[in-house]
């Protein structure tokens, strides 16, 4: 019998996707178990828990609209140790980063981060996490309570997507040290290109190499009347904006054609891209992740290939 | 102002990776080690906030290993002020990593630890909240964005979506560092090797690493290959595609 307690998540006022994803999968772990599902709310997303039907039970937190890490992580930290929860599901981003790793170590739980599976095992569960950057599927065993950090774009959102009435419990949380302050929201700065619009996409990653060399896919990319796009580190590399970075802390985009050149596939940038209805990927490496999700595959040196479908296309 | 700098190595992923006769971790034989990217991340920052004077020194410091001493030089070579080395016997994961290094960052005293955001092998969480979680001081991970002033920091922290929350943050305190303000800086080899005769690295005992992560690995595998890509053999194959997708 697992009791789960999942952390919702929310910005500008809206559940995001994956706080459905973790209720979606709460609920089945809980039917299955025969156990019980209740969802953490922060602040006036209290006003909405009519959307959290997947859940038996809602709790809610009056901690403020704004997410605050120490305040919300005070927060959970109460509840779990009010509820003793079997298992607690907590996003594996931004948010969850800041919020499982005190509570885990504060009150003693194991937790197993990059969860893609859960699977309720004994009186315990065991966890798949996509680890080293998606090429290894690692198992772990927690006999006891576990806290499981889920990685978006594990599980159905539709399945947790259920409006309904649970039963609502206000909790007694104990407030932050008010060491951390918010501040202001800061929205991305107008693109000159918006990508999650776009029909095709030449994205590059880190096989491109050096800043010179984007030119190259910006050739193919004016070719096939496509925008550029691109994985995190060219952007950390300062070889692109932001605004035309793919992945997690990126742009979600889901183009009718998406050409990979030199992107390896760390989870990161697949949760940004996985929709998409034709993905062809080109990289040298037989063993890239982004091959799993790729309709079409090539591991051919892409500047070799560019070069040649540049002169096929001319 | 004082920043230590938590390093790490980490296995290189545009290598193969191979399982181990145990099926339970990487043949470190195989595998070939290198500087965490997101610790570069962070120990970049470091050096931009003393350069921008809003730091008087930056520590570099690292638990014993191979070419740890390697990767400490290359700090100092970088800009770091000093480097720690941690002797001890040595974590089994990311929990007792950071007790390891909470431990010394208490003896050293820091106004900010600055961690990478995560790394590749961090089955157990994130090394920076844990941290700050065992020093008893608040911590913001996924931080692209530092300015430092009057004992508090302004920091940066990424959403989805391009999204930023602003914070501040009383001092000390930890953050977990996603991006700098531009890349990581390269140290020429010469400079390294130089640095290596002009310079020691100060060893400090690891102390106490705690219960650990509490939860075992039971298997570890590359993923079934699904249905997978369909693997196109040159490009004339490619063009057929694009055609037949109405791209080309």
């Amino acid at each position: 019998m697992a009791n789960i307690l999942v952390v919702t998540e929310h910005l500008k006022g809206e559940f995001q996707d994956i706080t459905f994803e973790m209720l979606g999968k709460a609920k089945e772990i809980a039917q299955s178990t025969g156990g019980s599902c209740s969802a953490m709310v922060f602040g006036s997303m209290s006003g909405q828990t009519d959307q959290m039907g997947a859940a038996d039970t809602v709790i809610t937190a009056e901690v403020g609209d704004d997410y605050n890490p120490e305040a919300y992580a005070a927060a959970v930290k109460s509840v779990v140790s009010a509820n003793s929860p079997d298992l607690i599901m907590i996003g594996s981003t931004s948010m969850g980063i800041d919020i499982a790793n005190p509570v885990s170590t504060a009150l003693d739980i194991p937790t197993v981060s990059f969860c893609a599976d859960i699977v309720a095992a004994g009186g315990g569960f065991t966890c798949t996490s996509q680890m080293y950057g998606g090429k290894m599927n690692v198992v772990s065993s927690v006999d006891g309570a576990l806290i499981s950090m889920v990685l978006a774009g594990s599980f159905n959102a539709d399945t947790g997507r259920v409006s309904g009435s649970p039963a609502v419990e206000a909790s007694a949380v104990e407030a932050g040290a008010g060491k951390v302050r918010f501040k202001q929201l800061i929205e991305p700065e107008a693109a000159d290109v918006d990508i999650t619009q776009s029909d095709i996409l030449v994205a590059v990653g880190r096989g491109i190499g050096s800043k010179d060399d984007i030119e190259v896919a910006e050739e193919l990319a004016e070719a096939l009347e496509a925008d550029i796009a691109c994985s995190r580190p060219i952007v950390d590399a300062g070889w692109m904006s932001k605004s035309h970075q793919v992945g997690k802390s990126g742009m979600k985009v889901k183009p009718k054609v998406y050409i990979a050149l030199g992107i390896s596939g760390a989870p990161e940038h697949i949760e940004g891209m996985k929709a998409t209805s034709t993905i062809i990927a080109i990289n040298t490496d037989k063993n890239a992740p982004i091959f799993d999700v790729a309709h079409y595959g090539m591991t051919e040196d892409l500047f070799d290939v560019v070069e040649e479908l540049l002169e096929e296309l001319d | 102002m004082k920043i230590v700098v938590p390093l790490k190595q980490v296995p290189d992923l545009v290598e193969d990776l191979e399982v181990d006769a145990t099926g339970k971790a990487l043949d470190a034989e195989e595998v070939k080690l290198k500087l965490n990217e997101f610790d570069d991340q962070a120990l970049e920052e470091a050096l931009l906030l003393k350069e921008s004077g809003a730091a008087d020194e930056v520590v570099a410091m690292a638990f014993d290993g191979e070419d740890v001493d390697k990767m400490l030089f290359t700090a100092i070579a970088k800009g770091a002020n000093k480097a720690i080395k941690l002797n001890g016997s040595s974590p089994t994961d990311i929990h007792q990593l950071a007790k390891a290094f909470a431990n010394a960052v208490a003896t050293e005293g820091f106004d900010l630890v600055m961690a990478g955001v995560q790394s590749a092998d961090g089955r157990d969480g994130h090394l920076g909240p844990i941290m700050a979680e065992y020093l008893s001081v608040p911590c913001i991970s996924v931080v692209a964005g530092v300015s430092v002033s009057g004992g508090q920091a302004t920091v940066q922290k990424e959403y989805s979506g391009g999204m930023l929350g602003e914070f501040e943050v009383d001092l000390p305190a930890v953050l977990g560092i996603q991006a700098a303000a531009q890349a990581p800086r390269y140290a020429p080899v010469s400079k390294v090797r130089q640095i290596q005769q002009t310079e020691t690295i100060q060893e400090m005992d690891a102390g106490d690493l705690g219960a650990g992560a509490g939860s075992a690995i039971s298997s570890m595998a590359a993923p079934e290959k699904g249905l997978g890509a369909k693997m196109l053999d040159d490009v004339e194959a490619l063009m057929a595609v694009l055609k037949d997708k109405g791209v080309a």
